[in-house]
């Protein structure tokens, strides 16, 4: 794959980022795919040789050979009957779907009749034992035998409901024949995945909320979109995913140390796009005759900043041995750029002379900030004079109360107009026939953000009409 | 409405000229799309504004009209566009329109097929996200909503990002010539599952699909037509809760023996001169927060896949 259609291909190369998701979401672990990258499954050690060269969102299984386990590309069954592959052996995972969609249908037409008034659970239901179980692996059985060896010695398999005999495959499916999903990795499964496994990493942003700032600040290609990204580099990799290769994302921070934007590298962003993501101090971008007087921003909370930084990130999950073999926790990195070992992208640069010259003479398109360590008011204070006339900005924060301090001071000083604090909900369904719910679980909070549009400061602000400003 | 073309960017010294798109900002729920016209004249309970009097000034400026009224005048952004665009059907608002485009991973260079168009809401989103080297695919089976649908774009400027059609989705399918072609699929239809056999034809490997329904019987038989040919089947609904901010005065308390009056908020509200109608007792001011008392409770639901992939 050429590294300039990198960020949009839809198959692996070697050095390229994925996301893995194991067993539906119960691991998800970002890597970096190199015939000497090793993931640890169970209890097994699998080469990611395999996955290089495959196509985006194949599902992995662990199958075993003379010479240890290794990952193979379950069969997709696809329905209509000219697509179906030469349907050898390998399905049988997708099986498991196939027989869930059955019995959801018959659970449409008859209403389950059984209960669980006959079910005792005094462990003796299974008659399989552990040796059993290690004496048919012993024999090269594969995860898929063993499953069905488990239920045909269940006595109670034939009691459960079909709801339950489905949650029984799919328990006895994640311990003996794991799935891995290979999904890529781009703003929406790079949040989702930091938000379910480490949501402080990320500021608590959730994806929908994200989504919103990226509309709200109109990023759009062509436009430099001035940035202050405590959340880990999300926002900066979003950004420049939706700029793709055009325009600026301009990286802030107050003080001399950047803040760490390690998640970008797990953005498969093409040179071409990294290039467009800058880093600068924001003393840099004041005009220049107003003194630095903006660094009273605490410094100390960069350096608290700093210092999580290498813990921040540490692998999105358990990965057992990491470096030496050869899986690169993407999220580990040190502050130096200088220790890129693989041929990773170079984002981040500090912006030359001529860039800095012609924002200052042009404004930014729009501000978006993500900064839960600073305070909202007096950095939209510094920054808003930045911008461009009518340009959009968005703030994002966990707490509300920031924000509406800094909607109020924005009103009073006449600074922006279309002011709004808003707090995305975001619910999911279960869908199935005649079992359409809500999900049991949701994330209740997705975090706020004040919106509006910068408008001219105007001088002359005697008016007669007594429009509120708001 | 976006920089594609250098002139069109924003900036410090962007001024507004004849032909300009603006929109006119009387307050946050009431604004109104312009098309700037030398001798041509706004009118509204303001008073009477001259066009001629805003050419030349910068987006964002603050203009007055004969009886000195004031309005603001912005650039044109996707967000600003769906507030102030003719409703021909119900349209997609900012929290749909956002997670859609994210979950559907709509980045530039993106090849997006829609149906049906409707008033364009969601259209100009898309057009802005796979700007500016990918493409819109935009289907509506009503002739007459086509044509007003292309008049925006070319008035908002995203015609060389959107190709409107006229098509029966659910009827015929996606044309043929899109097989295999397309990043994403958006379907906004009463009987979407018809639809979905053409969706996965024309769909890339991965390809990422996403139905708006108010319904939830839609919902019910769209994923179960989904379940053939795609993977990865959820269904979300999302709203925004917006709130409000005021500065309150809230009587303490403790002192002066003021007790008596209770100790409950004070619900006096701002003057129109901003001061504050208050007796004697001494009172804490702080700036307080609460979600707005009305809201949209339900738009629609937002069901997304993924084509299977066959490797």
């Amino acid at each position: 794959m050429s590294e300039s259609n990198s960020s949009s291909s839809r198959v692996t190369w070697e050095g390229c980022s994925v996301l893995l998701d194991i067993n539906d979401g119960d691991r998800l672990v970002f890597a970096r795919l190199s015939p000497a990258a090793k993931l640890k499954i169970g209890n097994k050690n699998c080469s990611l040789q395999p996955l290089i060269g495959r196509a985006f969102g194949t599902v992995f299984q662990v199958d075993t050979a003379p010479n240890g386990p290794y990952l193979s590309p379950a069969q997709v069954n696809v329905n209509n009957a000219e697509e179906i592959g030469d349907g050898q052996g390998n399905n049988e995972m997708d099986k498991v779907n196939v027989n869930n969609a059955a019995q959801a249908r018959d659970g449409e037409v008859n209403v389950e009749s059984r209960d669980n008034r006959a079910l005792v659970d005094n462990n003796t239901a299974q008659s399989l034992t552990g040796e059993d179980i290690e004496a048919m692996r012993r024999q090269g059985a594969r995860g898929n035998e063993i499953i069905e060896a488990l239920i045909a010695n269940s006595a109670t398999f034939e009691k459960k409901t079909s709801f339950s005999q489905e949650k029984y495959r799919l328990k006895k499916q994640k311990k003996y024949a794991p799935k891995v999903l290979m999904r890529r990795p781009v703003a929406r499964s790079i949040c989702e995945a930091y938000f379910k496994k480490y949501p402080s990493k990320i500021g608590f942003l959730r994806v929908d909320t994200l989504s919103l700032l990226l509309s709200m600040a109109n990023v759009s290609s062509n436009s430099d979109i001035l940035v202050v990204d405590m959340v880990g580099g999300l926002l900066t990799g979003a950004v420049a995913e939706r700029l793709g290769g055009t325009g600026f994302v301009c990286n802030s921070y107050f003080g001399q140390a950047p803040y760490s934007m390690d998640i970008v590298r797990i953005f498969n962003l093409s040179d071409e796009i990294c290039k467009r993501i800058l880093r600068s101090p924001i003393s840099d971008l004041l005009p220049k005759e107003s003194p630095e007087q903006v660094l009273e921003h605490d410094v100390c909370n960069v350096e608290s900043q700093s210092n999580d930084q290498t813990s921040a990130l540490a692998s999105m999950d358990e990965i057992s041995h990491s470096s030496e073999n050869g899986i690169s926790d993407i999220g580990i990195e040190n502050t130096e750029p200088a220790i890129e070992i693989r041929k990773a992208p170079k984002a981040g640069e500090r912006p030359q002379k001529e860039i800095i010259d012609s924002w200052r003479e042009n404004g930014f398109s729009s501000l978006i900030v993500a900064a839960p360590e600073l305070d909202a008011w007096t950095l939209v204070r510094d920054l808003l004079p930045l911008l461009a006339n009518s340009a959009p900005f968005a703030i994002y924060h966990q707490y509300l109360q920031p924000l509406a301090t800094c909607m109020h001071n924005l009103q009073l000083e006449k600074m922006a107009i279309g002011l709004q604090i808003s707090e995305p909900w975001l619910r999911e369904y279960q869908v199935l026939p005649s079992r359409t719910h809500p999900c049991m679980q949701m994330s209740a909070f997705g975090g706020y953000i004040l919106s509006g549009t910068k408008i001219c400061n105007s001088t002359a602000n005697s008016s007669s009409n007594r429009t509120v400003l708001l | 409405m976006l920089a594609c073309h250098p002139a069109k960017m924003l900036s410090f010294n962007r001024l507004i000229s004849d032909g300009d798109l603006v929109i006119v900002y009387e307050k946050h729920d009431s604004m109104k799309a312009v098309t700037v016209c030398e001798g041509s004249v706004l009118q509204n309970r303001f008073g009477v504004f001259k066009h001629s009097d805003w050419i030349g000034k910068p987006f964002g400026s603050k203009v007055f009209s004969s009886k000195g009224g004031f309005v603001h005048l912005l650039a044109p952004t996707p967000e600003l566009w769906t507030m102030v665009l003719n409703h021909r059907t119900q349209i997609l608002y900012i929290a749909d329109i956002s997670f859609v485009i994210m979950y559907l991973e709509v980045v530039p260079g993106c090849v997006v097929l829609e149906s049906g168009t409707g008033s364009g809401s969601l259209t100009t989103s898309l057009a802005r996200a796979v700007a500016p080297s990918g493409h819109v695919n935009t289907f509506d089976f009503h002739e007459q909503r086509a044509e007003s649908a292309r008049a925006d774009f070319e008035r908002t400027g995203l015609s060389s990002l959107v190709t409107v059609k006229v098509r029966d989705i659910q009827g015929e399918g996606f044309p043929d010539d899109f097989s295999g072609m397309a990043d994403s699929v958006f379907l906004d239809l009463p009987q979407p599952w018809l639809a979905i056999p053409s969706a996965a034809k024309v769909l890339r490997n991965d390809g990422t699909f996403c139905s708006f329904s108010p319904c939830i019987e839609q919902v019910q038989r769209t994923c179960e037509t989904l379940r053939t040919h795609f993977t990865d089947i959820r269904t979300f609904e999302i709203l925004l809760r917006t709130y409000e901010v005021r500065q309150e005065k809230m009587q303490s308390s403790r002192e002066d023996g003021n007790d008596s009056n209770g100790s409950l908020p004070s619900k006096r509200r701002q003057c129109s001169d901003g001061s504050y109608v208050l007796g004697s007792c001494p009172s804490i001011s702080s700036v307080m927060a609460r979600p707005c008392g009305e809201a949209r409770g339900h738009t629609g639901y937002l069901t997304f896949a993924r084509v299977k992939c066959v490797s």
